[in-house]
């Protein structure tokens, strides 16, 4: 673990594997409710980092420190993760070439993926976009060599060791094999509290739903 | 009548902005809200406003009004002229509008953003605890444009006395003192690289950020191949994109990156930047060990 200054009011905590940046995150967020870690404003995990961001003055700097001496990142507190089921339909464009790439069929990659637990690592890109981990090794698949210019709202795509769907049309680069069922609750809602469905953390399955077009 | 103020006429980019809505990086929404701050919050004290409410950032200026109903109003920012049914009334300074008065704000001789501020604040409503609108991901009100009617609170106090010194002359060089790191090592010689070099305001700036042209920064050899795993950002991070050339983040910046950050302004500087024209002068004066432990 290493910890990188970040300007007069922030840390990066630098990791070395997604299950580390998982226990810092626990840590530092148990911390914070039990008022440890006064005047800290973010906490935002990624794939090897977490960044911590406190208002100035509040000397936040040296008490996440002393949070993470005493931690014990080998058992995380658990917090209390929401459970999210993502109702999906597979049939998106990109299914055969994961499918052939697994060296499995079309129906395998579908079970795969909506048997699996997954857990939130960390969202970007977009407001309500959750990377989330937990993918089966044969669905471990690099992103299309050259990134689609229009992603649909809502497609459920695979890359490396991720799998996510898109809160709104966007450029991308993921491989597409599903997409959220019409009665999926949107993955992003400003004006919803909360307004992200999915936040670090948080568990995830996704539920075959039937073959409803849009 | 609920009290409110018709927009009549905008400049290039005319947006409803506060303080932004920070704590919500985890969850991928960037921090937004004014880019001139302190602006804003004079613009609020002399509307007799909490500091927090919501006013309207004027790129350029070019913002023209009318009151609905009798209000209180401040412009600040760069110095500009203000006019009221025609009649200059000054920057910096409230003025009170009757029923039907009409409010223009004319263009800038230096700087980037005027700030008013209505007396109650524009109350469109909230998102994430914010009425700012964040141009990278579009949470917030839509940009205004003429016929555009907005809803004003109701006022909380008496309109204040001018309390602070009057407007600042954007200047053509900025100095801007930056901590190195969290990404600095990436870098040669990182210090003398950022304190040695001059760049210019690029016109692709934005209020994601101030994008520099000038020389490229040049990465250790070590790091010349590296791929950076996208990590969180904070504003007034200095990244370097693979071209070398500096992006300053400002209130709209994604919240994650994956380009390395070589150093963070100093929070009180970035105002400045906010208002930097592009063709400014940068100049950086570094400062701080890179890393922590």
């Amino acid at each position: 673990m290493r910890l990188l200054r970040c300007g007069t009011d922030a840390v990066l905590v630098e990791l070395d594997t997604l299950g580390e940046v998982a226990a810092v995150r626990a840590a530092l967020a148990a911390a914070a409710g039990r008022g440890e870690l006064p005047g800290l404003v973010e906490l935002v995990p990624a794939a090897r980092t977490v960044l911590a961001c406190f208002e100035p003055g509040t000397g936040g700097r040296q008490r996440l420190r002393a949070v993470l001496d005493h931690a014990d990142l080998e058992h995380p507190p658990a917090g209390a993760p929401r459970r999210v089921v993502l109702p999906a339909v597979y049939d998106g464009p990109d299914l055969d070439l994961v499918a052939r790439t697994a060296g499995v069929g079309p129906g395998e990659v579908v079970r795969l993926h909506s048997e699996a637990d997954y857990t939130v690592a960390f969202c970007g890109f977009a407001p309500g976009f959750g990377y989330l981990s937990g993918l089966p090794e044969p669905l471990r698949q690099a992103r299309l060599d050259s990134p689609r210019e229009r992603v649909p709202a809502g497609a459920i795509g695979v890359a490396g060791e991720f799998t996510g769907a898109y809160p709104r049309s966007s450029p991308g680069g993921w491989r597409l094999i599903a997409r959220l069922a019409d009665t999926a609750e949107p993955l992003f809602d400003p004006l919803r509290d909360p307004a992200a469905l999915l936040a670090p953390g948080d568990l995830v399955r996704f539920e075959v739903a039937g073959g409803n077009t849009s | 009548m609920r009290r409110a103020i018709t927009v009549l006429a905008t400049g290039p980019q005319t947006l409803i902005q506060d303080l932004g809505r920070p704590g919500s990086a985890h969850l991928g929404v960037p921090p937004s809200g004014a880019l001139d701050g302190p602006a804003l919050r004079l613009a609020n004290r002399l509307a007799g406003n909490p500091e927090h409410l919501a006013g309207i950032e004027a790129l350029l200026g070019g913002l023209r009004i009318r009151a609905e109903s009798s209000c209180t109003v401040a412009v600040t920012g760069p110095a500009v002229p203000v006019t009221v049914d025609g009649r200059a009334v000054g920057s910096h300074a409230p003025v009170h509008l009757r029923p039907g008065a009409e409010l223009e704000i004319g263009a800038p001789a230096t700087g980037l953003r005027c700030y008013l501020g209505i007396s109650g604040g524009v109350e469109v409503p909230a998102e994430l605890g914010s009425r700012a609108t964040d141009t990278l991901s579009g949470i917030g009100p839509e940009p205004l444009r003429p016929g555009d009617v907005l809803p004003l609170g109701n006022p909380a106090g008496p309109p204040t006395g001018a309390d602070e010194l009057a407007p600042v002359r954007a200047p053509d060089r900025l100095t801007v003192p930056v901590l190195l790191g969290p990404r600095a090592d990436w870098f040669d010689d990182p210090g003398a690289q950022l304190a040695g070099g001059e760049w210019t305001v690029s016109p692709q700036s934005n209020r994601v950020g101030v994008r520099l042209v000038g020389l490229p920064l040049r990465r250790a050899a070590r790091y010349a191949e590296t791929e950076l795993p996208s990590e969180g950002v904070v504003t007034g991070a200095v990244q370097v994109p693979a071209g070398g050339r500096p992006v300053i983040f400002l209130a709209d910046h994604p919240t994650t990156g994956g380009y390395p950050v070589i150093g963070v302004v100093r929070p009180d500087a970035l105002p400045a930047l906010g208002q930097a024209r592009p063709g400014t002068a940068i100049l950086f004066r570094p400062a701080g060990q890179y890393s922590d432990s």
